[in-house]
């Protein structure tokens, strides 16, 4: 088994004006390929925190973290910025899609950003859209879209320069249960087809539906296993 | 992908971006306009004395041509002695006077210039014949609506007048030969050219071989230094004025114009720049999210900033452009009313529309959009990704 991610004695402090709030308290943490791991734990306990360490987009006060064995700790801004945009994918609870962008053009975005010729991005962009079974929404914007269909667009989103590692923030914390169940049910699908998935949530069902189950508390992983129930 | 993303930005909020685009034509307009006038007229005016190609004027010492009623003497053998000069190609002796056009117990009176219509450099032959006759004469549209002249007509003209008497003395039948533009005459002033000898004449001994100034044309415009120190040791009694003395006096009478159109200039720049800023500012703080979501799935910083400089940029290109059209619509209107400007040649152009001004107002704006861009864009590009996506949650 390769470890894709590892997280060691990781800390995470932000400063305030006479003190500092400890969000991670040495977390150390393997992510192997193609593992289905979902974080969980009460609000405040450090679970976006450790996403976004293990997601790169912050850097830890002390400890590393390696993806694919590189301290992403040690890159700049340049370097990370790339690093992210080829092997991250980030599904975010809000979805956050350019709202003057088609459902196509949000897919293709991080495409064009890497480079991808158009008649490329075309083709995977489609490809995607399929895939999450949006294929005839592809020149609606998100306003046009429901709160699940978004998401689905956002995580086709994610998945458009093929990451090795797919990080999602409280991906149905928006959505109504039928529709998060179907968030699931892609969740699962992609992990099935190979993909490394990182959920972090409150939801039973989701944490139910992955393989692996840590659990946090005060900054802290207190549990780690596979799912109950 | 940026240029769609930054297009699509701008057509978001339609109506804010096209009060702003509107805003930044406005500015651009009052820039091109103050550029305009800040060059145009001392162009014009430099156009206007090269226009016929004479690059000297020599005038009574202590005057301009035609600022008094000083003439000077022994005009025939001035005339001589210049037009035997090697350097000289064209030698043009003007007297200036006021006439009367006698109509029964009325008369109507016109200013005339004596020349020799085979040198004069004083006005352009519209229609009909030049005065080449001892008795004839050409005016301009201004005097033949006055008079209700036509080519043809023989007219009554005096040199001179009595008003203790109320008698005219000078007296002349003239036939008026043609219809003319005068280049260097304030708009609505009469004006009519006589052969210069026929004017001498009417005025009488006072004006006897005497002219209000020479226009010379030199055969290489690189002898103008030579020749003027030439002058100035042989004709002590005249001021000779090159083309280059005669813009270095407007330069200092138009002082005044040129830092008005500077400062106003700079108003209208500074206004399209913060008008830029602020909206591209208040633009970019209403999606803080989507951009930093972009930075978070791998959008570079230079990419961000680029889209958003973009924005700043597409807005005032835009502006600029309506703004240039605007502008010469505007100068066009205003030059009108300060064509009327008193003692002003008709001819002077306040706004004279240069391609190097145009490009000069857009351009300027253009770097101020680029410029008003940047720092929001850096603002934007600069957000700390964990905590504004957190922030963001939260709200």
């Amino acid at each position: 088994m390769t470890v894709l991610v590892r997280a060691r004695d990781v800390r995470r402090d932000y400063p305030l004006e006479r003190d500092a709030v400890h969000a991670l308290r040495g977390v150390s943490l393997e992510i192997v390929k193609g593992e289905y791991l979902a974080i969980v734990g009460p609000s405040g306990c450090g679970k976006s925190s450790l996403l976004n360490l293990l997601g790169a987009i912050d850097a830890p006060t002390s400890g590393t973290v390696e993806i694919e064995g590189r301290n992403v700790g040690t890159l700049g801004d340049r370097e990370v910025t790339e690093f992210r945009l080829k092997h991250i994918g980030f599904v975010f609870q809000r979805f956050y899609l350019l709202p003057i962008l088609t459902a196509r053009e949000n897919v293709e975005l991080p495409m064009a950003e890497a480079g991808v010729p158009p008649a490329e991005r075309r083709r995977r962009s489609a490809e995607l859209l399929r895939y999450v079974d949006l294929g005839d929404r592809a020149r609606h914007r998100p306003s046009q879209l429901s709160g699940g269909e978004q998401q689905r667009v956002a995580i086709a989103r994610a998945l458009a320069n093929r990451p090795s590692l797919l990080l999602a923030d409280e991906p149905t914390g928006e959505l109504d249960a039928r529709t998060g169940q179907e968030i699931i049910s892609l969740f699962g699908r992609l992990n099935d087809d190979g993909t490394t998935v990182v959920v972090v949530t409150h939801d039973e069902s989701l944490a139910r539906a992955a393989r692996r189950v840590v659990h946090m508390r005060d900054g802290e992983i207190v549990q780690d296993g596979v799912p109950h129930g | 992908m940026r240029l769609l993303l930054a297009l699509a930005s701008l057509r978001r909020n339609r109506a804010r971006t096209l009060l702003a685009v509107l805003g930044v034509a406005i500015a651009a307009a009052m820039l091109l306009d103050m550029v305009m006038l800040s060059t145009g007229m001392r162009e014009s005016f430099r156009q206007l004395l090269l226009s016929r190609g004479f690059q000297m004027r020599l005038t009574p010492r202590g005057t301009l041509p035609f600022d008094t009623e000083a003439s000077i003497a022994g005009a025939t053998a001035i005339t001589d002695g210049l037009r035997a000069r090697p350097e000289i190609d064209l030698v043009s002796p003007v007297l200036g006077a006021s006439v009367h056009v006698l109509r029964g117990d009325s008369s109507i009176t016109t200013f005339a210039v004596g020349v020799d219509p085979s040198a004069q450099g004083d006005y352009q032959l519209a229609s009909g014949r030049d005065a080449t006759a001892p008795n004839s004469f050409v005016a301009n549209d201004d005097f033949l609506r006055a008079t209700n002249a036509k080519i043809g007509d023989t007219l009554r003209i005096a040199a001179g007048f009595d008003p203790q008497l109320r008698t005219h003395s000078g007296e002349r039948a003239l036939v008026l030969a043609g219809r003319a533009r005068f280049l260097y005459l304030a708009a609505g002033q009469l004006a009519i050219a006589i052969p210069l000898r026929t004017l001498q004449e009417m005025t009488g001994a006072a004006r006897e071989d005497r002219v209000s100034l020479f226009m010379v044309r030199l055969r290489d415009p690189g002898r103008i230094p030579d020749v003027k120190r030439w002058m100035r040791s042989a004709l002590p009694a005249m001021d000779v004025i090159s083309t280059a003395d005669a813009m270095a006096r407007v330069d200092e009478r138009l002082s005044y114009f040129r830092q008005l159109s500077a400062i106003l200039g700079a108003v209208s720049l500074i206004v399209g720049f913060l008008l830029v800023t602020t909206l591209v500012t208040v633009s970019v703080n209403e999606r803080v999210g989507e951009i930093v979501v972009m930075r978070a799935i791998g959008v570079s910083r230079a990419h961000v900033v680029q889209q958003i400089v973009l924005e700043g940029t597409a807005m005032s290109v835009t502006g600029a452009l309506l703004g240039t059209g605007l502008g010469l619509v505007t100068a066009r209107y205003l030059n009108a009313i300060l064509s009327r400007f008193p003692g002003l040649p008709a001819a002077i152009d306040f706004f004279l529309f240069q391609p190097r001004a145009a490009w000069t107002a857009i351009g300027l704006l253009t770097a101020c959009g680029v410029l008003a861009g940047l720092y929001p864009a850096w603002r934007a590009a600069s957000l700390p990704l964990a905590r504004t996506l957190r922030e963001e949650a939260v709200a």
